[in-house]
Order: structure tokens, then sequence, then C-alpha cells
């Protein structure tokens, strides 16, 4: 009798926990199937989008064939590059801050848990805020709105990673160079920030590749322009906006590069976080 | 600089000398410290500008329609009439479908990459998903658009609305012109933006789970299944909560997987399938030809969105932290 009753119990048991094993695995299957999807319409696209005219030439004019994204290229190649250096040592000493100095301090904690909401925040929010502060005060779009819109995106990405990582240098390391009287401030920046240093590269490459792909900030700060501009107080070119405009056009021409710019974007996103990931594994391994 | 590199014995023959010293190095770590703090400020001061720069922007929309603004079901910019409910439903329900597509996928993912893969591939695909976190927004949207948008219009919405749309009670749910775009196409879309990241977080969440518990359990003869449900789950219950809301700000925040499959209508959805608009791709769509009244409306839209992200994000990540606290134990 109570043989018979545990069988039943048991075999209740497995059928649950099979139950539960394939359905897990059905939603990976179908996760990885639905994202793989993307990335292959992704892949095909932009590489028949791609050539060497993308890189040379200038984004055409509405309706016309040809042309290609240099503008773009380089105008986000700038703003990019511009928000980073602001970005980079601004968010490594906020970054120091709170490691080295915020362990008992209420507006430390208050500051990591605002950095952490910012991570998530909405960017376009961010995009109407520097509108707001610089370019309706400051004379129009320009460039340079757009970086300080990027920057903004990137602080607390920096700011986070570098905080962890330097969380993760031993405090003997500290001890031992206070000891031999070195300042707080040589201790914090030749021996906590060296010893973590390929942590905080981590987190600048996962900066770049987050503000890399924002489009959001950059509509109504950077906005778009139709020409070649190297001059970053004017509107400037940038991959993601003119991948919005000419993918919600009617033109063929336009959509197809915008699949080229799309694949561009990708492609250097994945690469800069796999560079993170072999910087970060280099540290642990170390 | 060079002075302090002086070999101890001589500077010590020399007391005012070390004061010196002692008195420069104190003063540059009460700047080094100062000017950290300065910019680890910064990030609240950003805040701070935010909520007071789009507040100050939006005043001439608060002060004509008060609070009206956020439940007046108007969009009318040639008469200058004004509200968010449009765009605040909108949002709400393309990011709330969202979230009932990705939750159950998302939870899978996790106890799959956590308690059924195999440990050799763990990795990979756990990096895969990672990766996948990382693709920027505009793919998303562009996907939705050029190729989604079409087999949903095709395969998805002219077949449920053969079936349900007859049925009383919820067929109006199921009306509005089979174009592929819309509400549920864009919720679908936004699904599986942040699909990657709440499993992602998710699995992080249930590698808190101190292995003890978990093999107590497999010792006591639990199944996966088992130790999934009665061990990991109520263990990390609000780290997993956080994990949702964490991905529910994100999906009510996110312009460009919305904007290109949303419809953009200023209308009121009356169905799943019928065009809306959400707070960000009203934003997105308008702000670059608006003025007066129309952009300050633009501009109390955006503060509604910080103020419904803020407070979403906020509560994740208590949840979050509290979870971590009792990894301690």
């Amino acid at each position: 009798m109570s043989m018979n009753m545990n069988h039943a119990l048991y075999r209740r048991r497995r059928m649950a926990n099979a139950w539960g094993m394939i359905t897990s695995m059905i939603a990976m299957g179908l996760g990885l199937a639905v994202l793989l999807w993307i990335l292959v319409v992704l892949f095909s696209n932009g590489f028949a989008a791609l050539d060497w005219n993308i890189l040379t030439k200038d984004t055409p004019a509405p309706g016309t064939d040809g042309g290609g994204l240099r503008n773009a290229i380089v105008g986000s190649l700038m703003m990019v590059g511009l928000s980073v250096l602001v970005a980079t040592p601004v968010g490594i000493l906020a970054g120091i801050y709170l490691t080295e100095y915020g362990d008992q301090s209420k507006t430390a904690e208050l500051t990591r848990f605002v950095t952490d909401i910012m991570l998530s925040a909405p960017s376009i929010v961010i995009g109407l805020f520097v509108y707001a502060i610089a370019v309706a005060t400051l004379g129009g779009f320009s460039g340079y709105a757009g970086s300080l819109a990027l920057a903004l995106i990137a602080v607390p990405v920096v700011m986070r990673t570098t905080e962890n990582m330097l969380r993760l240098v031993p405090g003997s390391l500290r001890e031992a160079a206070f000891a031999l009287g070195a300042p707080r401030w040589k201790v914090s920046l030749s021996v906590t920030l060296r010893a973590a240093k390929s942590g905080v590269i981590t987190g600048v490459l996962l900066a770049i590749a987050r503000i890399s792909g924002e489009t959001a900030p950059l509509l109504f700060t950077a906005l778009s322009n139709q020409f070649y501009n190297d001059d970053m107080s004017k509107p400037m070119a940038n991959l993601p906006v003119v991948i919005f405009q000419f993918a919600m056009s009617p033109y063929d021409n336009w959509i197809r590069l915008a699949w080229g710019g799309a694949l561009l974007i990708t492609l250097t996103v994945l690469i800069l976080n796999i560079l993170a990931r072999v910087f970060f594994r280099d540290k642990q391994s170390a | 600089m060079g002075q302090d590199m002086q070999s101890p014995l001589s500077s010590l023959d020399n007391n005012s000398h070390m004061l010196a010293v002692v008195k420069r190095q104190r003063l540059q770590d009460v700047l080094f410290h100062r000017l950290t703090q300065l910019f680890s400020l910064l990030v609240l001061v950003a805040l701070a500008g935010i909520i007071v720069s789009l507040f100050i922007n939006a005043w001439p929309t608060f002060a004509k329609f008060g609070a009206r603004f956020i439940w007046y079901v108007e969009w009318d910019i040639i008469n200058e009439e004004f509200g968010a409910a449009i765009a605040i439903v909108g949002t709400i329900a393309s990011a709330g479908i969202a979230m009932l597509v990705a939750i159950p996928l998302a939870f899978g993912i996790a106890v799959f990459l956590t308690e059924t893969c195999p440990v050799w591939l763990r990795r990979p695909l756990g990096t895969a998903i990672e990766l996948l976190a990382a693709v920027p927004s505009i793919i998303y949207g562009m996907f939705g658009l050029f190729v989604f948008a079409p087999l949903f219009a095709d395969y998805i919405q002219v077949p449920l609305r053969e079936v349900l749309s007859g049925m009383p009670l919820i067929g109006f749910l199921f009306g509005g012109a089979p174009n592929g775009m819309g509400i549920l196409a864009a919720g679908i879309v936004l699904a599986f933006m942040v699909l990657p990241f709440v499993a992602a977080v998710m699995r992080d969440v249930f590698e808190i789970t101190p292995p003890i518990l978990r093999e107590s359990a497999y010792g006591l003869g639990c199944t996966t299944w088992e130790v999934v449900r009665k061990i990991v789950l109520p263990y990390t219950q609000k780290g997993v909560i956080g994990g949702i809301m964490l991905g529910l700000g994100r999906a009510l925040g996110e312009t460009m997987a919305v904007t290109f499959v949303i419809g953009n209508a200023n209308r009121m959805p009356t169905s799943l399938f019928s065009p809306g608009t959400s707070i960000a791709s009203t934003l997105a769509n308008e702000f670059g030809e608006a003025a007066d009244l129309h952009m300050s409306s633009l501009f109390a839209l955006g503060f509604l969105l910080f103020v419904i992200t803020f407070v979403v994000l906020a509560l994740a990540k208590i949840m979050i932290n509290r979870a971590e606290k009792a990894k301690g134990f």
C-alpha cells in the first residue's frame, strides 16, 4: 500500500520535474531563436549594403542612388570620442570617491543609489535635459550638445564599474602603501587605481559600447546634418539618427544604407563588449 | 615633488622640512578628497538639474491644464489642447505586454542557465545572452518595422481577428486595421529587447543562492524543479522582482524599439491592434517641429516619464539591494 503511494508520488514529482525542465529548455530555445533571427536579418541586410562607398561618400539626397555614411560615421566618432574623454576622468574620480572615502557617508550612499538609477533612466529624457540647458540657451543644435548628452549617459557606467573594480583590490595593498607613508591621493591613484587598471578599462569600453548605439539623446541635441561637417559647434550627422531617419523613409536606397549603418554600430558594440570581457578575464587570471 | 623623494635620513634631521612635507601632503589629500567628492556629486546635480529643468520647461502646460493634464484624453496640436492620457496608456500598455511576454521566457532562460544546462555550455550561452543585451535598441526597432510587423500582420493579426473579433466582451480587443503596427506589435518587439536584459539579471540573482542550500535540498532527494520552486525562488524572491522591475523601467523609457512599430497615432487605442503612441515615441516624433505650448507639453510628458521610471527603478534597486544583503547569511 505505502509502496504504491510512494510510486505515484515519485512519478508525479518526476513528471513535474520533466515538465519544468522541458519548458525551461523551450524558453531558452525560443529566446535564442528570436535573438538569432534578429542577428541573421541584421547581418544579411547589413552585409548586402556594405561597400567602400559607405566609408568614403556622404549621405545621399532623398530619392537618389549611391552615397554612403561618411559624414555620419565621422560625426559619431567625434561625439563619442569627446564624451568618453570627458566621462572617463569624471567617472574614475567619482568612482574613487565612492570606494576610498564613501563608506560611512550618507551622501555617498545616495550617490551610489542615484547612479544605479541613472544607468537605466530613459535616455530620451537626457536628450530633453541637454536641449533645455544647452541647445535652447546657447544657440542651437551642435555636436557639443550631443557629446554632453552622451557623456551624461557614460559617466554612471564608468563610475560604477570603477567603484566595483576598486573594491576588488585587497585592503592589505592599501595598508602597505599607507605604512610606507604615502599620502592618500597617491595610494588611490598609483596603487589602488593601478591595481584595478584592467577593470577600469573594462568600464570605459562598456561605456563606449553603451553610447555608440544611443539614438534618443542625440535627436534633440546634435540633430543631424545632410553634409560633411567636422565643426562640433554646428549640427552634426551621426550614425544612430541617420539610421532612424533613413529607416523610416520611403526610399529604398536610404533603407539599404540604414541597414549598413545598423550593422556597423552593432559590430562596434559587440566587439567592444568582447574586448571588455577579454580585458577583465586577463585581470582575473593574473 | 622632488624634495620629498630625498632619503628619509636627510630629512629627519630637518624637522621643519618634515613638517612642511606633511602639511603639503595633508593639503593635497584634502584637495583630492574634495575633488573626487565634487565629481561624484555631479550625478546628484544632474538628477536635480533634470527634474528642475524639465519642470520649468513644462510649467506653461502644467499652469494651463493643471493636474488634469495627466488624464486629459486629447492631443490637438492645432487647437493647443494637450493631455498625457493617450501617451501614458500607450507607454504602460506596450511595456505591460512586453513584460507579460518577457518574464516567463526570461525565467525559463535563467532556470535553464543555472540548473538544466550542461556546465560546459553555461558560460558560452550566458555570454551570448549578455552580448545580446548590449545590442542597440534601434536594431530591435528596425527588425520590428521591416521583418516582424509584416509577418505579424499576416500570420497573427488577420487570423486572430477572424476568430476573436466577433466574440463578446473581448472581441473589441482584436479590431482595427491589420497592418502590423500597433500596441501589441510594439509590446512584443519591446519584449525581445528587454528579454536578454531581464534574463541576465535573473540568472545573476539565482546564482546568489548559497550552494549549501541547494546541495542540501538535492541531498534530501529533491528534483531540480523542486529545488528551483522551493529553494531558489523563495530565497531570491526580492531579487527576481527587482530584476523584473529593472526590465519594466527600461521598457517604459525605451524610444527606438517602440517608435518604429507602435504606429504613432495620437488617438486613444481601442484595441490591441490599434496604433497608438508612447511618451518616448511622441517625443522622438514631434519634438523637432514643436514650439510654444506644444513644446512645453512635450517637456511635461518627459517630466512624467522621468518620474514614473524613476519610481519603478528606485523600487527595483531597493529590492535588488535587499536580495544582495541576504547573500551574507
